[in-house]
């Protein structure tokens, strides 16, 4: 990874100078290995800072909704998952796809430093990753996990590392998709009792402390003025002020993301909770396949949603049943 | 001091909720949040960062201030406030950060005009606060002053893989240790003593151990607010309100009503500086950027609390903004930009 | 039961007078007829319709008015266009007093004074000119120049034209935006008009009305030989308790609620610019 990183940083550095970018979007350093931030690199010295590693799971896309406004070109590196909300967001006309030069980066999977912590090493000094093996030093021990059992959960379950769009490559090494299939967990759901799954929901939900970041996070909720923020709206709230809150908030945003999310997963990756909200979402993805075929948001830029398009064989809302067609 | 065995934890817990209702560390949905005690619930005593601080109990995510009921044109006010004849309430295992937090909101809820919503449970509160023997790397309480082996609080307990060792502190303190005194037996002051000596040489080892705050003073605050560095530590923020929610010391809320079918509720929960409406008015918002937000939030802390309060800063060095923050931005990261000369 | 700020008192209102197109003055006392509780000029008190909201507004009547209080209400928003809905005899919310007054009993005694205002800027002036008006042996001259953008849009002109212009000692200066027909006084916007005026600059200022009039007004102020020490304001920010504790009417480290609403100019360079 360490090689892949410095020629993002030497292609970056060759952009900025040559002036054909205004500004960079990639990952800073943050204070220990495993917290690089977000960042954009207006200038040469600035790209000291750059950083590339396992611990880059932040989808970037979003950001260029203020960026393409920006003058100048952005450069953005995107993770094969991150392109298909980039995607989406020029279909929806949220990004100005002209100012933007996409440079599709290799990603084998990234790292989640609450789960190393679980392990036992809850005072991390650094992390070394070696393949499949990733070395972590700790003040209260040293050791090595399997980088599978330390994986964000939005990469255990990766869709495939095609990048859907791509303006420049930086891939130095095979790529491989996750080894779990993503409908698993939503099977599990739908095979327990109605009382059971709303004992689940319920006990996930009532964690929530409205605090936004999967809002926020999410490439989908990109309206200018969120409805739950709008006191005009009736509904705009801030805290689970009744039971309708914290069991519907999450249903109702994951119904209006429906047939738009790409499944990036950074709803759940945010959660302070760790709420598993993905899990809505992919529902909805199921059943959306189910019912109108297969599709994947963000394949593409252009053309219509199963839930934007019609067609005479859809499938009428009366004749649906626990989203297969009666 | 007292000690009592681990394996007789529960029997503690069990005596405690006899008299009072006992607020623990309790793993539910896969996290640790405070949370009523009760036979069966898998107390968490060892976590070191509930997701949720104990504020939660003093000044909850939301509270009803009072109701209102209208007949014809008559209005009517019913006070819904907390009953004192209710039980009184422990917290147990609250963290040296945490407990010093509560100083930091005391500062703002008990000032006058009193908040009496907060005042009455905190005063029916018995704090049991637990030593740190374990921090980990984005802890930095000492950054603060903060002893992390000997938090004060009614009731000081240490815990190492034998005993939870018990010392009142206060004449709280002392009442809830004659309660629960059966169960315990003297002695113990050996193993504290070891254990505050092996945490400290931990907390020696933090990487935020030597955060310099000298710049934060009250005759620097126009000069602070000034620095272009605010616009590039902002830029990645998301503008949700992760950081101000964990928080143990933000304090900053909203009032709203709600319409039900038995009349107005006006309730108070949780806000924070990071959204967009959060300073919005009919006609203008003081703060129509995400760096004036950020920017508030953490001058907030680090200057203006501490010029109206004394120098005392309002933050504790928990460290749950900078694990919990989506895109890892966070008050040391601040710190040590605008802080001083002697952050690396 | 113990006392709580947060809990407001009932207030009946027992007189709407339609001032302008979008402002109304509204006369509230409590349930036994009386009045709420006392106050001094430039305080504000929480008013709320249960169900809708509760906002910030000054109290527009003068303390020495012992029976009833006042406010002057511009429709503005959500909470303002209920309260405008009103009829007499609704009961509303009201609690308070919060914030700092003006300095009446102190560093305006024995001074001779300049108010200031455009639009609804009038109502915290209002109270304290009244109060000065009781008062009246205890301060100097007093200068009024008011502003607004039409002359329909002139705030409570009633009491200005009957009682203000006949008080001795006392001169009061209109003026309109833009001419317009049934108007023979003064056009042109207040910043203007206050140097046009050549006024004493030894007087002490008090400035209220939009930020960008109070922005003109405090630079001509200045030209003119004002002292910023002797020059007053009022702030007004998004607020939820109103005694320093919801953390959202802040510029830097003080309270426009508790520290504010009446600043002194020179308070306000040490201040940062968020407001």
């Amino acid at each position: 990874m360490r090689d892949v990183e410095l020629k993002m940083k030497e292609r970056a550095s060759e952009l900025l100078k040559s002036g054909e970018v205004a500004r960079v979007i990639g990952w800073k350093k943050g204070e220990f290995y495993h917290d690089p931030q977000p960042a954009s690199f207006e200038s040469v010295e600035e790209l000291n800072a750059f950083v590339y590693n396992g611990f880059c799971g932040a989808n970037l896309s979003k950001y260029l909704i203020q960026m393409s406004k920006k003058e100048g070109k952005t450069a953005i590196f995107l993770k094969p998952c991150d392109s298909y909300s980039f995607n989406q967001l020029v279909k929806e006309h949220r990004i100005v796809r002209e100012n933007i030069h996409v440079i599709a980066i290799e990603c084998q999977g990234k790292l989640d430093i609450e789960k190393i912590k679980a392990k036992g090493f809850d005072f991390v000094t650094e992390v070394e990753e070696n393949g499949d093996e990733i070395a972590v030093a700790s003040l209260y021990g040293n050791g090595a996990v399997q980088k599978d059992e330390v994986l964000l959960g939005k990469c255990e379950t990766c869709k495939g590392k095609v990048h859907q769009v791509k303006d420049e490559e930086i891939i130095l090494h095979e790529m491989q998709a996750g080894k779990k299939n993503r409908f698993e967990e939503v099977e599990k759901l739908e095979a327990m009792t109605e009382d059971e799954r709303f004992a689940f929901w319920r006990e996930q939900l009532q964690k929530c402390i409205r605090c936004n970041a999967c809002r926020n996070v999410c490439p989908a909720c990109s309206c200018l003025k969120c409805v739950f923020d709008n006191p005009a709206s009736g509904i705009a709230a801030k805290a689970n002020d009744d039971k309708f809150e914290e069991q519907l908030f999450h249903i109702i945003r994951a119904f209006h993301v429906s047939g738009r999310c790409t499944d990036c997963g950074e709803c759940s990756r945010v959660c302070p909770q760790n709420i598993p909200l993905h899990l809505l979402n992919r529902k909805f993805i199921k059943d959306i396949d189910g019912l109108y075929g297969e599709y994947q948001a963000g394949e593409t830029a252009e053309g219509k949603t199963p839930l934007t398009s019609y067609t005479e064989g859809d499938a009428e809302p009366n004749d649906v049943v626990n989203g297969e067609v009666r | 001091m007292f000690k009592i065995a681990k394996e007789r934890l529960n029997e503690l817990y069990s005596k405690i909720a006899e008299t009072f209702g006992l607020f623990i560390p309790i793993k539910k949905g896969g996290e640790v949040n405070y949370h009523v005690w009760g036979e069966g619930k898998e107390v968490s005593l060892e976590t070191l960062k509930t997701v949720k601080s104990p504020k939660n109990a003093f000044f909850p995510q939301s509270e009803n201030l009072m109701k209102f009921k209208t007949e014809g044109k008559n209005l009517e006010i019913i006070d819904v406030r907390w009953d004192k004849t209710e039980k009184p309430f422990v917290m147990f295992g609250v963290k040296a950060c945490d407990y010093k937090a509560i100083e930091v909101l005391d500062k703002v809820f008990l000032a006058d005009p009193v908040d009496t919503y907060y005042q009455s449970r905190r005063e029916a509160t018995t704090i049991v606060t637990l030593a740190c023997s374990r921090p980990e790397e984005s802890c930095f309480c000492n950054a603060f002053g903060i002893d992390a082996t000997a938090p004060q609080g009614d009731v000081t307990t240490w815990l190492d893989g034998e005993n939870l060792y018990w010392q009142a502190n206060t004449q709280k303190g002392e009442a809830l240790t004659a309660a629960v005194k059966e169960l315990l037996t003297e002695g113990g002051e050996e193993k504290v003593e070891a254990q505050k000596a092996s945490t400290k040489a931990i907390m020696e080892k933090l990487p935020f151990a030597s955060l310099d705050l000298s710049r934060f003073k009250p005759e620097n605050l126009n000069e602070l607010f000034e620095d272009p560095a605010w616009e590039s530590m902002s830029e990645a923020c998301l503008g949700c309100g992760t950081c101000t929610f964990v928080c143990p010391t933000c304090q900053c809320f909203d009032i709203r009503d709600f319409k039900t079918n038995e009349g107005v509720i006006r309730y108070r929960c949780w806000d924070s500086c990071m959204y967009s409406d959060f300073t919005l008015m009919a006609h203008g918002n003081s703060r129509t950027t995400q760096m004036q937000r950020f920017r508030q939030r953490f001058m907030h802390k680090l200057v203006y609390y501490p010029s109206q309060n004394d120098g005392l800063y309002s933050c504790v060095g928990c460290g749950r903004c900078v694990n919990k923050c989506p895109q890892k931005l966070n008050i040391v990261k601040v710190i040590k930009t605008l802080g001083g000369k002697n952050n690396d | 039961m113990i006392e709580e700020t947060l809990i407001p008192k009932i207030g009946v209102v027992t007189d709407i007078r339609k001032d302008t197109p979008d402002v109304k003055t509204f006369r509230v006392v409590g349930t036994d007829g009386k009045k709420l509780f006392k106050h001094m000029p430039g305080q504000c008190a929480m008013v709320s319709i249960p169900g809708v909201g509760e906002c910030m507004f000054s109290i527009t009547s003068s303390p020495t008015n012992e029976e009833y209080m006042e406010f002057s209400i511009k429709k503005c928003g959500c909470v303002t266009e209920v309260i405008h809905a009103l009829e007499v005899g609704a009961q509303i919310t009201v609690r308070g007093p919060y914030g700092k007054n003006f300095p009446v009993e102190e560093d305006f005694k024995g001074k001779d004074l300049l108010f200031i205002a455009g639009g609804i800027g009038l109502a915290p002036l209002r109270s304290v000119i009244n109060y000065v008006r009781h008062y009246r042996k205890n301060y100097g001259k007093v200068v009024i120049v008011y502003g607004a953008r039409s002359k329909d849009d002139l705030v409570d002109i009633d009491e200005i034209q009957n009682e203000w212009v006949n008080e001795p000692n006392m001169e009061v200066y209109l003026t309109i935006d833009r001419p317009q027909e049934g108007w023979d006084g003064h056009v042109g916007f207040v910043p203007a008009y206050v140097k046009e005026l050549g006024l004493d600059p030894n007087m002490t200022a008090v400035l209220c009305g939009p930020p960008i009039m109070i922005k003109f007004t405090l630079a001509g102020l200045l030209e003119l030989g004002f002292e910023k020490s002797r020059v007053y304001t009022t702030l007004e920010l998004r607020m939820k308790c109103g005694v320093g504790k919801c953390g959202r009417c802040n510029v830097g480290d003080k309270f426009v609620c508790k520290d504010g609403p009446v600043f002194r100019m020179t308070e306000l360079d040490e201040l940062p610019d968020e407001y």
